[in-house]
C-alpha cells in the first residue's frame, strides 16, 4: 500500500514541475506591470524603474525563474505585494477556509445526491425519478452566485435563519485554536460547542450553495451507474439465489455502481474549488479563491503562483485519495498497482 | 403433449407448468414471448429445452424462477412447484424458494458473479440468507460447498475474486452458489456456451453427477441439440415461443416428429455428413452439389509460415521506484503466445486452426492478417515475406487487399452508424481503384447478391438486420477486393445452428467460385471437419497435430486431439 502511494506520488512529480514552469511563464506574459501598479499613478518613470529593480523584474526571464525555483526549494513562495505577508502564510491561513467550505459542500451534496440517484434507479420512472431529474437540472442550470444570493435573500433577509453572510465567524467570537484549520473540527476538538454552533451557522448557507451546484453530476452519475449495474448478470444471479432486495441493491449493485461515482466525485471536487471563487465573494468568505483573484487583478505574481501551485498539489493529493479509494472498492485495480 | 418418462408418477410432479403464456410490453405493444407452454418435471429427472434465439426457452425458465424483468408478465396459465403456486405467490414466499428449492446457473459465468466480492463471501451470502449457516460457521460451510463442486484448494479459492479464475472455474463457482442450499430443481441456462469443449464436458459431467447424487431435477436450456440429447432424459423443442415437440432423447434423435425438429437436427454439425446435409432437404436439393476438386498438391504454396513466434513481456515484479533508483531486477521470462509454428497453405485450400482458448490460434490469425507483429519468423505470401512489413504500415500496403478477414461477432465487427452498403463499400473505397459512385453501388449490389443478401436490405443499419444477414455483410466486405486469402475467425460462433448451416454452405460455395484460400479458426471440430481440407490442432502456442481433416478426425495421433474429439457431446446413436 505504501509502495503504491509512493509510486503515485512519484508519477505526479513531472506534472508539478510543469505547473511550476507554466505558472511562472503565464504570470510573466499576462498584461499589466506590477512595478507600475505599486508605484502608483503619480510615480515618475525613475521611481517605477527603481521598484522594478527592487522586485527583480528587470532581470532576464531565466534569472528570475532560477531565483523563483531556488526560493521554492527553501519553501519560500515569495511575499504578496498587496498584503505584505509571505504568500505561504497567507495560503496557510486561507486554504483551510476554502477546503472546509468545499468539503462540507461536497459532503452535503453526496448525502443528498447518492441516495436520490439510487432511489431514482431502483424506482425508475416513478415520481422520485422525475424529482431527481428536476432537482439535478435546476441545480446545474443556476449559476452559483445566483443561488448564493437567493439563499441569502431567503434565509438571512426574509426568514432570518442565517446570520449576515460576513465570513467564517461572527465578530463576537474568536477562532478556535488551530489544529486542522477547519473551524468546525477545531471547535469540537477544543470542546467549545458554542463556537461550533457559531461556525456552523456561518458555513451552512455557502456550503448548501455549493452542494446545489454539484448535485446534478453526482445524482445523474449515481442513477446511470446504478441502472447499468442493476441490469448486469451478477445482479440477476443474486436475485436468482433468493437474496433480499435490500442485499441485492445495497450489497451487490451499489458497491459496484460506486466506482464511476468516485471518479465523478474527484471531478466535482475540482470544479467546486473553481466555483468557490464566486461563492467566497458572495459570502465574504476569507478563502483562497478570492485571495487569488485579487492578486491576479493587481498583477501580484507571487500569490498567483503560490495559489496555482497549492491547487496543483491539492489535485495530486485528491487524485491519490481517489486512486486509493478505488483500490479499496475494486480488487481488480489493486492488481495493476 | 406431456410425455412422462419413468414409472414413478403416482405422486404429483415437482414442477408443473400449465398453459403458460408470457407477455412483454414493448414500444410496439404487447409481444408474446411464450405461448401455451406445458411441461412437467419429476424429482431427479433431466429435461432439455432446445431452441434457437427467440424461441422463448430462457423466458420460460425465468418465469419459473419469477425473475422476469419488469416489462414481462404471466398473461395466462400457472406454474406449480412443490405445491406452491409460483405464478401468484407473494414475492417474499417466492424469494425463499429461489436459491433454496430452485436454483439457476447462467451463460457467461464470469459476468454472473459479483466482480468485487470474494467468491467465498458470495456463497456465504446465499447460505446465510437461507439459514443454512450462521455467520460463525458460514466460512466452513462455504468451503464444503466449494469442495462439492470439485474445486481444487478450496481454502485458497475462497478468497479469490472472479477475475482471478478461469471461465470453467467461474462456472463451478456459479454451480456452487446454485447448489449451496441443496435445491430440488436446477435450471441451467446455456451453462457451457462460450466454454471450451473439454471444459464443457467437465462442467456438464459435474452437473449431472451432482444431480444424480442428490436426486435433483434439472432443466438444461441449450441451443445445442447434441448436448441436450447427451445429457437429458427428455428433450423439449421450442420454436417462436411454442413447444413443437417433447420426447425422450432417443426418440427425438431416432424419429423426430416435427418439421422444425428435423430442420434443427439436420443443421447440427456431426460426423459423417457434408455441408449440404446441414440444410433442409428441399433447399439442399436445389443447390449445386459440392464440387470436391482437391487443391493441387505440389503446386506452389500461397502462404508459407516459418517458425512464427509471438512473445509478450510478463509484468515485472520489481517496483518502478526501485528500478528508478537503479535496483537490478532480472526481467521475467516473456510469455510465448505462439511458440514457433510452421505450416503452408496451397491455393484454393482451406485450413482449419483448432484449439482451446489461450492456445494461440487467434494470435496466429492476427499475425497472418498482419494486424499484429510477430516477434520472429517468416510469413511468406506469394513469395514475399510479409513479416517485414510492420502491422502499422500494412494497411497502406498493396498486400492489404490480398488478405482479408471475417470476424467472430457479426454485430460488433460492423460500424453501427454505417448502412450495410456503406460497410461493404468500405474496403473498396479505401483500398480499391477509385470508382464513380454508381459503379461502386453496382459493385456493392453484385457482392450482396453473391453472398445472398437481398439488395433491398442494403440501406439498413446493423441493428435492423438479423444475425445471419449481418454475417453476410461481413463476408461481402471481406471478399469485396477479391482477396486470395480470407482468415475466418469463428465466423459462425454467434449464430443459431440453422443460420450457421446456411453461412457455412455460402462460404464453401464462394471459395469454389472465387478460388480463395481459407484459414478457418474455430473451436468447433465438427464444423472444421466439414469445411476444411486440412487441420492444425494447437495447444499452448504449438502445433500438436497436423494433417488431412478426415485422417485427423478418424485416427488422431496426439493424445490432446483425442481428448478434444472425445469431449464433443455425442447424442445417443
Amino acid at each position: 500500500m505504501l509502495k503504491q502511494i509512493a509510486g503515485r506520488l512519484a508519477t505526479a512529480l513531472p506534472s508539478l514541475v510543469g505547473v511550476v514552469i507554466v505558472t511562472f511563464l503565464l504570470t510573466r506574459v499576462l498584461p499589466g506591470d506590477a512595478a507600475a501598479y505599486f508605484a502608483g499613478p503619480a510615480a515618475t518613470p525613475e521611481a517605477v524603474a527603481q521598484i522594478r529593480a527592487q522586485l527583480g523584474l528587470d532581470q532576464p526571464l531565466i534569472v528570475q525563474f532560477l531565483a523563483y525555483v531556488k526560493d521554492l526549494a527553501t519553501g519560500n513562495l515569495g511575499t504578496s505585494l498587496t498584503t505584505g505577508q509571505p504568500v505561504l502564510d497567507d495560503i496557510r491561513a486561507r486554504l483551510p477556509a476554502s477546503a472546509e467550505l468545499t468539503l462540507l459542500g461536497l459532503l452535503i451534496s453526496v448525502a443528498v445526491a447518492v441516495p436520490l440517484g439510487v432511489l431514482a434507479a431502483v424506482r425508475q420512472g416513478s415520481w422520485i425519478d422525475h424529482l431527481c431529474r428536476v432537482v439535478a437540472t435546476a441545480g446545474v442550470s443556476l449559476p452559483v452566485f445566483f443561488t448564493g444570493l437567493l439563499l441569502v435573500y431567503v434565509f438571512y433577509f426574509k426568514l432570518g435563519w442565517a446570520p449576515a453572510p460576513l465570513g467564517r465567524l461572527d465578530f463576537f467570537y474568536s477562532a478556535p485554536p488551530t489544529l486542522t484549520g477547519f473551524y468546525l473540527v477545531d471547535s469540537l476538538a477544543a470542546g467549545e460547542f458554542e463556537l461550533f454552533r457559531a461556525a456552523w451557522s456561518q458555513i451552512w448557507l455557502p456550503a448548501v450553495t455549493l452542494a446545489i451546484f454539484s448535485l446534478a453530476p453526482i445524482t445523474r452519475m449515481t442513477r446511470a451507474s446504478m441502472l447499468s449495474v442493476l441490469a448486469a448478470d451478477f445482479v440477476r444471479t443474486a436475485r436468482a439465489s433468493g437474496l433480499k432486495p435490500s442485499k441485492v441493491v445495497m450489497g451487490y449493485a451499489f458497491r459496484n455502481a460506486l466506482l464511476p461515482v468516485i471518479t465523478t466525485l474527484g471531478m466535482v471536487f475540482s470544479f467546486l474549488l473553481g466555483a468557490n471563487v464566486l461563492v467566497e465573494k458572495v459570502f465574504a468568505w476569507p478563502g483562497i479563491g478570492s485571495y487569488a483573484i485579487e492578486a491576479l487583478i493587481t498583477s501580484d505574481f507571487a500569490p498567483v503562483q503560490g495559489f496555482v501551485l497549492a491547487m496543483a498539489v491539492l489535485y495530486v493529493l485528491l487524485n491519490l485519495a481517489i486512486d486509493i479509494l478505488y483500490g479499496l472498492v475494486d480488487p481488480r485495480v489493486r492488481l495493476d498497482a | 403433449m406431456n410425455i412422462h418418462a419413468g414409472a414413478d408418477h403416482m405422486q404429483p410432479p415437482l414442477l408443473d407448468v400449465h398453459d403458460l403464456t408470457v407477455e412483454f410490453s414493448t414500444r410496439r405493444g404487447m409481444v408474446r414471448a411464450v405461448e401455451k407452454v406445458n411441461l412437467t418435471l419429476a424429482k431427479g429427472e433431466t429435461l432439455g429445452i432446445v431452441g434457437e434465439s427467440g424461441s422463448g426457452k430462457s423466458v420460460t425458465s425465468y418465469t419459473v424462477m419469477r425473475i422476469l424483468d419488469r416489462a414481462g408478465r404471466i398473461a395466462e396459465g400457472s406454474i406449480t412447484f412443490g405445491g406452491v403456486d409460483v405464478g401468484n405467490a407473494p414475492e417474499a414466499q417466492v424469494r425463499t424458494l429461489r436459491g433454496r428449492e430452485m436454483s439457476m446457473i447462467f451463460q457467461n459465468p464470469r459476468a454472473a458473479l459479483n466482480p468485487i466480492r470474494k467468491v467465498g463471501k458470495q456463497i456465504e451470502d446465499v447460505l446465510i440468507e437461507h439459514v443454512q449457516a450462521q455467520p460463525s460457521n458460514a466460512r466452513e460451510k462455504a468451503i464444503e460447498v466449494l469442495q462439492a463442486v470439485r474445486i481444487a484448494r478450496p481454502e485458497e479459492r475462497y478468497h479469490a475474486y472472479p477475475f482471478e479464475l478461469s471461465g470453467g472455474m467461474c462456472q463451478r463457482i456459479v454451480i456452487a452458489l446454485a447448489l449451496a442450499c441443496r435445491p430440488q430443481l436446477l435450471i441451467a441456462d446455456e451453462p457451457t456456451t462460450g466454454l471450451d469443449v473439454t471444459t464443457q464436458k467437465a462442467v456438464m459431467d459435474l452437473v449431472v453427477e451432482l444431480a444424480r447424487e442428490r436426486n435433483m431435477a434439472t432443466i438444461l436450456i441449450t441451443h445445442d441439440l447434441g448436448l441436450a440429447a447427451a445429457y437429458c432424459d427428455r428433450v423439449m423443442v421450442m420454436e417462436k415461443g411454442r413447444v413443437v415437440e417433447t420426447a425422450t432423447a432417443e426418440a427425438i434423435f431416432r424419429a423426430p416428429q416435427h418439421a422444425y425438429t428435423r430442420k434443427l437436427m439436420r443443421a447440427t454439425p456431426r460426423g459423417g455428413i457434408t455441408l449440404r446435409d446441414l440444410l433442409p432437404e428441399e433447399v439442399a436439393a436445389e443447390m449445386a452439389p459440392l464440387t470436391t476438386a482437391k487443391p493441387l498438391a505440389g503446386g506452389p504454396s500461397l502462404l508459407v509460415v516459418e517458425n512464427l513466434i509471438k512473445e509478450y513481456p510478463r509484468p515485472s515484479t520489481g517496483s518502478g521506484l526501485a528500478r528508478l533508483f537503479g535496483a537490478k531486477v532480472a526481467p521475467p521470462e516473456p510469455f510465448r503466445a505462439v511458440d514457433g509454428i510452421s505450416f503452408s497453405l496451397a491455393r484454393g485450400e482451406s485450413l482449419g486452426l483448432v484449439g482451446e482458448s489461450g492456445c494461440g490460434k487467434s494470435t496466429t490469425s492476427m499475425m497472418l492478417m498482419r494486424l499484429l507483429d510477430p516477434t520472429s519468423g517468416r510469413i511468406i505470401f506469394n513469395g514475399e515475406d510479409l513479416a517485414n512489413i510492420s502491422a502499422k504500415t500494412f494497411a497502406r500496403s498493396p498486400w492489404r487487399s490480398r488478405i482479408q478477414m471475417v470476424f467472430q461477432d457479426p454485430t460488433d465487427s460492423l460500424n453501427p452508424r454505417f448502412t450495410a452498403a456503406r460497410s461493404i463499400a468500405d474496403p473498396l473505397m479505401r483500398l480499391g481503384e477509385p470508382m464513380a459512385s454508381a459503379a461502386l453501388r453496382a459493385r456493392v449490389e453484385e457482392l450482396a447478391t453473391l453472398v445472398g443478401l437481398p439488395v433491398s436490405l442494403l440501406d439498413r443499419f446493423p441493428h435492423q438486420l438479423s444475425g445471419g444477414q449481418k454475417a453476410r455483410v461481413g463476408i461481402a466486405r471481406a471478399i469485396a477486393l477479391d482477396p486470395e486469402l480470407v482468415v475466418l475467425d469463428e465466423p459462425t460462433a454467434a449464430l443459431d445452428v440453422s443460420v450457421q448451416a446456411v453461412v457455412l454452405n455460402l462460404l464453401q460455395d464462394l471459395k469454389q467460385r472465387l478460388g480463395m484460400s481459407y484459414i478457418f479458426v474455430s473451436h468447433d471440430l465438427e464444423v472444421v471437419r466439414m469445411l476444411c481440407d486440412r487441420v492444425i490442432v494447437m495447444r499452448s502456442g504449438r502445433i500438436v497435430e497436423e494433417g488431412q481433416t478426415e485422417a485427423v478426425m478418424a485416427s488422431p495421433k496426439a493424445d490432446y486431439t483425442r481428448e478434444l474429439l472425445s469431449s464433443i457431446p455425442h447424442p445417443p446413436a
